[in-house]
């Protein structure tokens, strides 16, 4: 059985866990002072030995990634930490900035130091203005603990950290799409190469890593490479926060090493909901290929969940038991990623749209066999044809739930309509059908 | 070739070589794959890839399948299809397209489906039909049916982006090519991408004409001085590279199918750049005009101006037949014998008898070479004077010296790859956007890697696009300010490769050419003339000046005279020195003058008193396209052909010879044969009746040497003129678009220009005691002109209108030409 490992979520449940005090109480910046004495190079070594991997999805080694700058040429370079947490069923970044914002900043400011940078940026979703204005406070504090800013701790070194609010678009939430808004543009995916740690921010050496990536810094430097190790599989090492929602007795953030299977964390949580199972579930957020309870004891590091035909992703566990109509839940998606299409190439634009429309006529009940055919078809011209991942994202789930739930979408075209009761699966007081057109129109 | 045209460097070009559908493709380092296969002869499909804009990547119409060696060098495939628009060429690697692999067949043809998805099935009735490349690829790539059944998207249509350019939402397969060309090629942000996802679409910056369903238009819009949403000058490139119908023009929309025109190769008449176009006619009528790609000159584009304006070549007041006068004072028509000896017996009494004052010629500047060379012997061989002149507008002794010595007969000088390659430019008295249209665009390819200076008042809008460091200069004291340059001016136009561009309006400024000559002398930069007419080049290398004969002769050097009569077979040309267009005018004004003849001058462009010298004078031959305002005082009106109905060569300003055949034969007569018409009626033999002879004695005459040529202007700089007490000096210049006679007949063209201002710096303005509202400039004639005032950040103690706009006519309202002082009043 693993256990939880709480590091980033360590202080959630202290008094005022956001402020400084409470942080620094509980041993915060303790990292950023060793860090300050330490090589900057020797940082990005530790970081490259601690085998940290992008929290943000895709997974990428942290460390080499900082390792793609090129050599300091004197002039401006930035650590941008992509907070645009927009993925539907991810929610790590967004309580970890609310609850823990110090773990983030003293990371930015560690990061920042290693990689010789003097301003960072932190990009954090539009929506969560809570967010945002605790983000805002906590810089606010930690500039005047001394920190950032100028001089930092009398080491000569200068950082300034520039947090700023997006406008609400998914596509920002790529980095080179979010470089873009940044920098006050439209928010669309640029052309790579060159890359951002090339040509990022203002056409200058950029590092893009995602909150929690950033968040895991300090423990890493405070606590050391053999720590972080120790946890996790032989190469998916450290904890990350495996975020339960849906048809759980407990939902909530559960940090704890890589490797964990769904089994153990639906154990942790109590199980599914009173009198229900396991219907299917997303192992990294509505971009990933659906599992079942097949894979309940797949472990969930990113070579397993590959093995298995699926992501880690952002460890977005949404859980659905019998009660929900597949056909139903994917159709929402897919509403989401047609309304997040940025628009900008032809694949994602055009075939979002069109497949959220036959999806809503099989859902509707008036689809036809051959429906089902062309929503692989057109899955089929986006997968690996669009600008960026997003485009991809936006099939896994109809081509997995088509895979594997085949039956339930005829289901919806023989029998003219949905087979379920959709207050069944609700989590609240619920009234059918009325309020479907008023979610419609709000995403049209 | 000269030597300057010749300054490629023999650097070895860096190679790949790769393979694309089996055949072996060896291009130069960083080609993209899609230009690599062009190449082979392997089209791949394509919509967002244009060869003149930056990569986009958009549509994915030309995923190809990749393989590339990785840092072993073991050839390994992509695992999905990459866009070929965007990929650039290595060695080694392997590529194929549709046509050797079932994968990129494949993703073609289901981005073909989704391109389709929505767009409207209007091909009968889309003026891109037959011409698209949408239409075309999914003939190729695309399904027999469609296996969409659900509503197509649609918007309201057409939306107008100005008065010229309309959107057709529906249409739109968003590729951007249309917004990358107003960024990256016009530098005028009008439209931009706006909401996202399948509500993407392109748009203006206008809340109130895009319905937006609760987004709000972003970005910030080109506008003119008014706050007008600025349509740029440019825009109709946009309906030429849109790869669907979705952009159309209101001049031609609904007017014409594809496969109806016929189409002829030309130059555009509008300016000196001598851009290529496309005529496209049917039964005889212009439809419409495009782009021809000339990678020298005017590259993938042209100006909205040589775009759109060629109606007035037919407009109701369009002349076929001569006009006469008859005893009754009207004109009639009349046979063209009837016509001619008409005319040969009012110049024979203007010019032969012994009480005779004799005869004048204004061609005008919108003349061929050939024309303009006809004019000239006319002039000399006929007529027996030097009056001849095509410098209807601004000019000077110093210009002609200028003209004579440095830019007549010169050949190719300065061109447009050395303007972009400039490393520094100097502009005088010339603003690129305005007055050079494509000479911009050219400029602006350089943005960031060239510095450019503007001696002027203020820095226009189009000057501040080239990123342009102002010299400030009060018009008539430019020469001083360039004889006064800062020492950092003075050494970046010391690079190697530096340009200094005069304009036609540094003839206005006294001593400005002198120390422009100066200048380059000590910097070693170029030096380039920028007219704006499509003639004046050819006129000055013909000979249609008055102190000029062909090839750059001084008509005051006997040297020079006889060199000339020998190839014209003559005893002698006239060796009094000849008026130039003022005065001439001047004098026709004072009855000292029996005849004029006037080609295709429009007197509300001339300062002087146009009307009052040709109702002066006894006898005024009219050749013109058009019935004008020259006709109602003329005696003999004769029809000359438009540019579309002869052949003919404009000389560019690069010097390049821009030879244009017929686009649409007629029996329209051009007008180096109606001189000599004219000519043999009298009994001489002019020998222009055709382009070849002329050609012939173009060769024959060639260039002269220096010694038979005008000297170098030597003009002290004017100090800067007082202006009288209180009173303002006047700057202006022409804007691309406005009412000069050549856009007349195309109101949607019009639409687009920039409103017409009265621009003062805030001092003045306070002085003035005007911040907004009107102001009015009193002129030396009754007419005054009101215009908004506009501060700008200028030169104190001028005002800058635009020449010819809207309201705004400066030379016929004013009478004043720019560095002349002008009364200012406020508050009206």
């Amino acid at each position: 059985m693993t256990d939880l490992t709480p590091v980033l979520s360590a202080t959630w449940g202290a008094e005022n866990s956001w402020t400084l005090d409470t942080y620094t109480n509980h041993g915060g910046y303790a990292g950023l002072k060793k860090a300050l004495a330490m090589e900057p190079t020797d940082i990005v070594a530790a970081v490259k030995d601690s085998g940290l991997r992008g929290r943000g999805g895709a997974g990428f080694p942290t460390g080499m990634k900082w390792g793609f700058l090129p050599p300091d040429d004197g002039l401006p370079r930035y650590l941008v930490v992509n907070a645009d947490e927009s993925e539907p069923g991810t929610c790590k970044d967004i309580p970890t900035m609310l609850s823990a914002p110090h773990t983030l900043i003293e990371g930015v400011a560690i990061t920042s130091f290693a990689i010789g940078c003097n301003h960072a940026f932190i990009y954090v979703r539009g929506e969560v203005v809570h967010v945002y204005r605790r983000l805002m406070k906590a810089v606010e504090e930690a500039y005047a603990a001394g920190h950032l800013g100028k001089n930092i701790h009398g080491t000569g070194f200068d950082l300034d950290v520039t947090v700023h609010a997006g406008a609400g678009a998914y596509i920002c939430g790529e980095e080179t799409a979010l470089l873009d808004s940044l920098e006050g543009r439209r928010g669309q995916p640029r052309l790579k190469p060159p890359f951002p740690a090339v040509a990022g921010l203002y056409a200058r050496p950029t590092v893009v890593n995602n909150v929690e990536s950033i968040a895991s810094v300090p423990a890493i430097i405070d606590r050391g490479v053999d720590w972080f190790t120790s946890m996790g599989t032989e190469r998916s090492k450290g904890m990350g926060f495996f975020s339960l929602s849906g048809h759980v007795k407990n939902p909530g953030q559960y940090e704890a090493p890589l490797g964990i299977t769904l089994r153990e964390l639906l154990e942790m949580a109590g199980g599914m909901r009173e009198g229900h199972e396991l219907k299917f579930w997303t192992p990294g957020g509505s971009s990933t290929p659906i599992f079942t309870d097949e894979h309940l004891d797949t472990p969930l590091d990113y070579e397993s969940v590959g093995a298995a035909g699926s992501m880690l992703g952002t460890r977005a566990l949404q859980i659905f038991d019998e009660t929900t109509c597949v056909v139903r839940a994917v159709t929402r998606w897919t509403e989401f990623y047609k309304h997040e299409s940025c628009g900008k190439c032809t694949p994602c634009r055009e075939g979002t749209y069109w497949l959220a429309l036959i999806l809503k006529r099989l859902e509707a009940g008036t689809g036809t066999e051959a429906d089902i055919q062309q929503l692989l078809d057109t899955c089929d011209s986006i997968l690996g044809r669009a600008f960026c991942a997003l485009g991809d994202g936006a099939t896994s789930c109809i081509t997995s739930s088509v895979k594997l739930f085949k039956e339930e979408y005829e289901a919806h075209v023989t029998q003219g309509g949905c087979p379920f009761d959709h207050s069944a699966s609700a989590l609240f007081e619920y009234a059918d059908a009325s309020d479907a057109p008023a979610i419609e129109e709000a995403h049209a | 070739m000269t030597a300057t045209a010749d300054k490629a460097t023999a650097t070895p070009v860096e190679t790949v070589t790769l393979t694309i559908d089996g055949t072996e493709v060896t291009v130069p380092k960083n080609t993209l794959i899609i230009r690599a296969a062009e190449q082979a002869g392997i089209e791949i499909p394509r919509f967002c890839d244009h060869p003149a804009l930056k990569p986009a990547g958009a549509c994915r119409q030309c995923l190809v399948d990749v393989a590339a060696p990785d840092r072993e060098g073991n050839v390994r495939p992509f695992p999905k299809p990459q866009a070929s628009c965007t990929m650039t060429a290595m060695d080694g690697m392997i590529v194929n397209t549709q046509h050797t692999s079932e994968e990129a067949e494949r993703a073609q043809k289901g981005v073909m489906e989704l391109l389709l998805i929505n767009h409207p099935l209007d091909c009968p009735t889309c003026d891109k039909g037959g011409e698209c490349p949408l239409q075309n690829q999914a003939l190729s790539a695309g399904r027999p049916e469609s296996r969409f059944v659900d509503t197509k998207r649609v918007f309201e249509k057409p939306l107008p982006l100005s008065s010229e350019i309309l959107l057709d939402r529906e249409r739109c397969i968003l590729c951007q090519r249309c917004t990358r060309f107003s960024k990256e090629i016009a530098g005028d942000a009008f439209i931009d991408l706006q909401n996202r996802g399948a509500m993407q679409q392109i748009g203006t910056f206008d809340e109130d004409v895009l319905g937006f369903d609760g987004y709000g238009p972003v970005g910030v819009a080109a506008e003119d001085e008014s706050g007008k949403a600025f349509s740029s000058y440019f825009s109709g490139n946009t309906v030429q590279i849109c790869p669907v119908g979705a952009l159309t023009s209101a001049a031609y929309r609904f007017r014409s199918r594809p496969f109806d025109l016929v189409s002829s190769a030309s130059i555009s008449e509008h300016d000196s750049s001598g851009s290529a176009i496309r005529v496209d006619h049917r039964h005889g009528t212009v439809m419409r005009r495009l782009a021809d790609l000339d990678p020298v000159v005017n590259e993938d584009w042209i100006t909205d101006k040589d775009r759109f304006a060629f109606k007035w070549q037919n407009l109701d007041d369009r002349l076929t037949k001569p006009l006469l006068r008859n005893d009754e004072g009207e004109l009639v028509e009349v046979p063209w014998p009837d016509a001619l000896e008409a005319v040969a017996a009012g110049l024979a009494h203007a010019t032969r008898e012994e009480d005779s004052k004799g005869a004048a010629v204004l061609p005008g500047g919108r003349v061929t070479l050939e024309d303009a060379y006809a004019y000239g012997k006319f002039a000399r061989t006929v007529l027996g004077t030097n009056d001849v002149d095509t410098r209807s507008r601004i000019a000077s002794d110093e210009e002609q010296s200028f003209l004579g010595a440095h830019v007549a007969g010169t050949g190719m000088g300065v061109t447009f790859a050395d303007l972009e390659n400039a490393p520094s430019v100097l502009l005088v008295g010339f603003e690129a956007e305005d007055e050079g249209g494509v000479v911009f665009l050219r400029m602006f390819k350089s943005v960031g890697k060239q510095q450019v200076f503007t001696v002027a008042p203020l820095v226009s809008p189009g000057s501040a696009k080239l990123g342009a460091t102002l010299v400030p200069a009060v018009p008539g004291a430019e020469g001083a300010a360039l004889a006064g340059l800062d020492k950092d001016t003075v050494k970046a136009l010391s690079e190697d490769g530096a340009v200094i561009i005069v304009g036609e309006r540094a003839a206005g400024s006294a001593g400005a050419l002198t120390e422009a000559l100066k200048l380059s002398e000590k910097t070693g930069a170029s030096i380039a003339w920028i007219p704006r007419r499509a003639g004046e080049r050819g006129a000055v290398d013909a000979g249609a000046l008055p102190g000029l004969l062909p090839g750059g002769r001084d008509a005051g050097s006997a040297k020079a005279r006889a060199e000339v009569a020998e190839v014209w077979g003559v005893d002698d040309l006239p060796g009094a020195r000849g008026r130039d267009a003022a005065a001439i005018l001047v004098a026709a004004g004072a009855k000292r003058l029996d005849a004029l003849i006037v080609g295709g001058v429009t007197p509300s462009d001339l300062t002087g008193d146009a009307l009052k010298a040709l109702e002066n004078t006894p006898f005024v031959v009219s050749l013109e396209v058009r019935r004008s305002e020259v006709s109602e005082y003329a005696d003999v009106v004769l029809p000359v052909a438009p540019p579309t109905e002869k052949s003919g060569t404009y000389v560019n300003w690069e010097g390049r010879l821009r030879g244009f055949a017929t686009a649409i034969p007629t029996d329209a007569i051009p007008d180096h044969r109606v001189l000599s018409l004219i000519a043999r009626e009298m009994g001489v033999d002019l020998g222009t009746n055709s382009l070849a002879a002329i050609a012939n004695e173009i060769a024959a005459l060639g260039a002269t040497d220096a010694s038979a040529r005008p000297k170098a202007p030597a003009v002290k700089p004017a100090a800067q003129k007082a202006a009288k007490k209180k009173d303002l000096v006047l700057a202006s210049w022409h804007q691309l678009v406005d009412e000069g006679s050549l856009q007349d007949g195309e109101p949607y063209l019009a639409g687009t220009g920039r409103t017409a201002v009265a621009r003062v710096s805030q001092a003045t303005a306070d002085a003035l005691g005007v911040t907004d509202g009107m102001v009015t400039l009193m002129g030396r004639s009754r007419r005054s002109l009101e215009l908004p005032v506009h501060v700008t950040d200028m030169v104190d103690g001028v005002v800058w209108v635009p020449s010819k706009s809207p309201g705004s006519w400066v030379a016929r309202d004013l009478g004043l030409e720019p560095g002349d002082s002008i009364t200012v009043k406020g508050g009206v």
